[in-house]
């Protein structure tokens, strides 16, 4: 079932022996005619997801049998796209593969519709005939360019493939146009008129089954049988023995097996053979009786010539009712879950599947969704169709959706984003923080610190704030400016998240309050930033060597006790360093140090003098 | 190293010598730490690697550069496996060595790669070959590690033990053996949990062997909580017919992917009703065996070609889950014939000029279309 994808060789560009192999699986997803079907059937599936059970009895009935007709209108507009790529590609491998699939999405929509009549519709006696009309006419149409060549020949009675035409016009059970092919027949032929006009009326006034509530199955039956025995009157008196084509109609009126099947090639198939069965020998047909006129049907028309295909043992499966059956056979026989998915969620809406305990999903249409979802998941944008279906999974749905949504890859910010919305909506608390600490750790790692920042900042991750912002502070360190400023300007209330990240943004305040020249402000911050213990000690230093020029203003800026405050921090730096030894040592430490002793010395003097003058006003 | 493009493409963007001896395993860390690497060698050491951010040339040339920041060497004999810990535990690996030795390393500060502590060292007894760290974050379960041996010494000791660690000893215990897997073991993994209360634990063996381990009330002994495990098997499958090398689980742990001596790689999964069976078989160069069809949407599931095959263990014949391969269209069916036989499909020569109302599409039954539904179609070159 997987498919093989590209292959990867080894480096430097010269074709060597492959020796790894990139396989994928489920390559329908990529299949661009497909895609409508997985976008419009998304939203016919979380329409019915989201539709109202309030709804009861009738109407929701008719609710869900128009869902189940949406979904196969968009099979059919998916039908007419792959027919037009297939006509339009000159590829004879693409035209072949394109037919194919062209069939296969003709028989799902003829299981579909099947599965419609019979267990969404769950059409009782009576109109359940009509609708297996109804299927069998539009689903055979291998018969269409027979019809279409008579009807426009200029003299079609006269046509060799006439007869044909008027008995598959019969054994689909379309009496009208049968009746107007006949009336060329009997206007071309002046001696058959007698026959003619009998076998006219014959089908003019066959009973069937009426879609209102005009009449009941008692008074159908009695008409019925009325109806039957005048055409067993006819064909007993002879009436249509030099003629044997009306003579054959006339018994496949009357539900002739055999004359039926004499007539197996304009039917092509059993289930065209089972409905026009019904049609002549028991239009009053129940649902549950259907299954013994399938496997009859069946044998008669196979005949032991040919055994059952898959088409055949799902379309069976469907007529005994056997809904478990029809899913089964459909997952084993087509490789895409897409089918058997929606099909089974629509099922189980009409309350029709009971809950076998399972450990892959509490019941069958919770294991399908699942499994199609995580299939949608390895495409690079239908994975968010999936996010859909995981949400209406109510088992495994949840971790499903954690386990996919990790893996997806987040080649761009944009994706990486689109994919944290969805978590942080669901309240994903530990994808969101793993998605943005591996988002940190790519900017990071390509020193992007302000992304890196922000990155943490989302994940509310105080540990890697802390890294980051040592990063920057150090980077400060080195270079004598900050990187990123517009974000660090803007930190807002995440400043708080981590103590040095706010000291990151409240150093950054301070040097912005210094180039606004407010330094009385600055100058209260960058003592705050101290004796509030927001600076680490490390950077005590550099806070300290920041305050140098405070100091050497003309105006005095800091006051007495500020004076004092900085003196104090200064000789707890010095004194309680452990690398008082380094200190010592270090020429341009301890230069600095003599310095700010000196500014502060001289700026408490200045003060001290400041202060205690009387101001004049 | 291989990288994946924009366009999609794999492109070879580092490849350097360093081990002195074949390098048996490598693994990823989890993305959470960045671009890490693991690897172990037969030279008895494992390594650690880094991806740095080179300069733009570098990339423009699609070049990547690795940096190793700390060899392992306590080891005395060959490495056989490495693999991180799940990441709720930290940045933490295992390796294990043909002498037996399971060891447990630590990297306290994730930031600094360089700076690893030995916290376990856990003597097995047996030549180790393989292990896998279960990867459930559940507080309901304390990290355990499953460790596979290749011991080929003719004995019936289990091949593959368990060990959990237990938080009042602060050390890992041997929890569990599994009795029944006596052969030599080249490879185990466990399957992601998905908020299961018992574990999956698949083993590379002569055949492929998945267990099912669940967690039993803890025993109160003096040592605290070991927890005893109710073990099941839950699929044996012996296709390969030969050694089976590596196991390896999807993302949701519920398809297993196993290759082996046969040189195929095969693919396994549990149906809904909870029966493991064979969803793929691919050759080594990828493409599928028994020409599995690649065209169309809906390809029949062959599944495994061997219906001859099973697993007594799953019961019912598996052939009920497939369809026999069709190698030659069978006589007198309707479809393989004439699809064989006749001309191409009207269906492109003729226009389509049905409207939209009524769109007939040629039945599927259609005599000229190859069959929709069946199973392998044409074998290329029939």
């Amino acid at each position: 079932r997987a498919l093989t994808g590209s292959v990867a060789g080894t480096g430097e560009g010269a074709p060597s022996t492959s020796r790894v192999f990139v396989v994928r699986r489920d390559q329908d997803i990529y299949i661009q005619t497909l895609r409508k079907l997985f976008n419009e059937s998304h939203g016919i599936f979380m329409g019915l997801q989201r539709s109202e059970e309030e709804l009861a009895g009738k109407s929701r009935k008719a609710q869900l049998v128009q869902v189940s007709k949406n979904y196969r209108s968009v099979i059919r507009a998916c039908m007419e796209d792959m027919h037009q790529a297939a006509i339009s590609t000159r590829d004879p491998a693409l035209q072949g593969q394109y037919s194919t699939q062209v069939s296969i999405l003709s028989a799902m929509e003829l299981i579909w519709n099947l599965c419609e009549i019979l267990f969404v519709e769950a059409a009782a006696a009576g109109p359940l005939l009509l609708r297996l009309l109804d299927w069998v006419r539009l689903h055979v149409c291998d018969v269409d360019s027979m019809v279409r060549e008579v009807l426009s020949s200029e003299n079609p009675s006269k046509h060799k493939l006439f007869w044909n035409v008027v008995d598959i016009f019969v054994l689909q059970g379309r009496m009208d146009e049968a009746r107007h092919l006949l009336s060329k027949e009997a206007s071309a032929n002046p001696t058959s008129m007698n026959m003619y006009k009998i076998l006219d009326d014959l089908m003019k006034k066959m009973p069937v089954p009426s879609l209102g509530n005009t009449q009941t199955l008692t008074e159908l039956e009695l008409k019925w049988q009325h109806w039957h025995e005048e055409c067993q009157r006819y064909l007993q008196d002879g009436t249509f023995a030099s003629n044997p084509h009306m003579e054959s109609i006339c018994k496949v009126l009357l539900g002739d097996e055999d004359a039926i099947l004499e007539k197996k090639e304009l039917m092509t198939t059993w289930y065209h053979f089972l409905v026009t069965r019904l049609l002549y020998s028991h239009p009053t047909v129940k649902p549950m009786e259907l299954r013994f006129y399938a496997q009859s049907s069946m044998d008669l028309f196979l005949g032991g010539e040919s055994s059952p295909e898959p088409l055949d043992m799902i379309l069976m499966a469907a007529f005994e009712f056997e809904m478990h059956q029809v899913i089964k056979e459909c997952s084993i026989v087509l490789s895409n879950w897409w089918f058997v998915a929606h099909l089974t969620d629509l099922l189980d809406h009409c309350k029709l599947l009971q809950s076998h305990n399972l450990y892959f999903g509490s019941n069958m249409r919770e294991f399908l969704l699942l499994e199609y979802a995580s299939g949608l998941f390895s495409h690079h944008s239908l994975w968010q169709l999936g996010v859909d279906y995981f949400d209406h999974c109510p088992q495994y749905g949840r971790v499903y959706l954690e386990l996919h949504i990790e893996r997806i890859p987040l080649s761009t910010e944009q994706k990486a984003l689109k994919v944290l919305r969805i978590c942080e909506q669901r309240q994903m608390h530990e994808q969101v923080r793993s998605i943005c600490k591996i988002m940190a750790m790519k900017a990071l790692r390509n020193n992007r610190l302000g992304s890196a920042l922000s990155w943490s900042i989302r994940a509310k991750d105080a540990a890697f704030a802390t890294l980051i912002s040592d990063r920057f502070l150090k980077d400060y360190c080195e270079r004598g400016c900050f990187s990123d400023l517009d974000l660090i300007d803007n930190l807002g209330p995440s400043m708080l998240l981590s103590d040095r990240l706010t000291f990151l943004g409240k150093y950054r305040e301070f040097h912005r309050l210094y180039g606004e020249k407010r330094f009385p402000e600055a100058a209260r911050l960058l003592l705050t930033l101290m004796t509030a213990h927001i600076a680490p000690c490390s950077f005590w230093m550099t806070l300290l060597t920041d305050a140098l020029p405070l100091l050497e203003q003309k105006e005095v800026i800091f006051s007495a006790e500020q004076t004092y405050e900085l003196m104090r921090c200064l000789e707890d730096l010095t004194a309680g360093n452990p690398d008082k030894q380094k200190f010592q040592d270090d020429d341009v430490e301890t230069t600095k140090v003599e310095m700010l002793r000196l500014a502060l010395a001289r700026n408490l003097a200045r003060v001290i003098v400041k202060e205690g003058t009387v101001e004049g006003s | 190293v291989w990288d994946k493009s924009e366009n999609g493409d794999w492109h070879c963007t580092a490849s350097w010598k360093t081990h002195s001896g074949s390098v048996w395993r490598v693994t990823w860390a989890h993305p959470e730490f960045g671009q890490v690497l693991a690897s172990c060698s037969f030279d008895r050491t494992a390594a650690v690697w880094e991806e740095i951010v080179g300069e733009s040339n570098d990339k423009l040339r699609g070049q990547s550069h690795w940096v190793k920041r700390t060899t392992l060497v306590d080891s005395r004999t060959s490495v056989t496996d490495v693999k991180f810990a799940p990441k709720h535990m930290g940045l933490m690996l295992a390796t294990c060595s043909a002498d037996g030795v399971v060891r447990i390393y630590e990297a306290p500060d994730v930031m600094n790669l360089s700076q690893w502590s030995l916290q376990h060292e856990i003597s097995c007894k047996l030549s180790c070959s393989c292990i896998s760290w279960n990867p459930s974050s559940s507080r309901a379960h304390s990290p355990m590690i499953a460790v596979g041996s290749d011991d080929n010494s003719p004995n019936i000791l289990a091949k593959v033990q368990i060990y959990e660690y237990n938080e009042n000893t602060r050390k890992y215990a041997k929890a569990e053996a599994l009795m029944t897997v006596t052969d030599p073991v080249h490879d185990i993994a466990f399957a992601p949990n998905l908020g299961r209360s018992f574990h999956i634990l698949a083993v590379a063996t002569k055949d492929v062997r998945i267990f099912t381990l669940k967690p039993l009330r803890k025993e109160v002994t003096s040592s605290g909580g070991l927890t005893k495990f109710e073990i099941h098997i839950v699929a044996q499958f012996d296709n390969h017919n030969s050694q089976v090398w590596r196991v390896s689980w999807n993302i949701t742990g519920t398809v297993l992917a196993s290759s082996g001596d046969d040189g195929c790689v095969r693919l396994w999964k549990a149906n809904y009703m909870d029966n493991w069976k064979c969803t793929g078989i691919l050759k080594g160069n990828g493409s599928p065996v028994n020409g599995s069809s690649q065209q169309g949407i809906f390809n029949a599931s062959l599944g495994s070609a061997n219906t001859s095959l099973q697993n007594s263990l799953n019961g019912s014949s598996a052939s009920r889950y497939f369809f026999p391969p069709l190698d030659s269209p069978r006589a007198g069916s309707r479809w393989s014939s004439h699809a064989q036989l006749l001309p191409p499909p009207p269906l492109i020569e003729q226009s389509c000029d049905a409207d939209t109302a009524n769109l007939q599409y040629p039945h599927p039954r259609r005599r000229c279309v190859s069959r929709p539904l069946n199973l392998l179609p044409e074998n290329e070159g029939v």
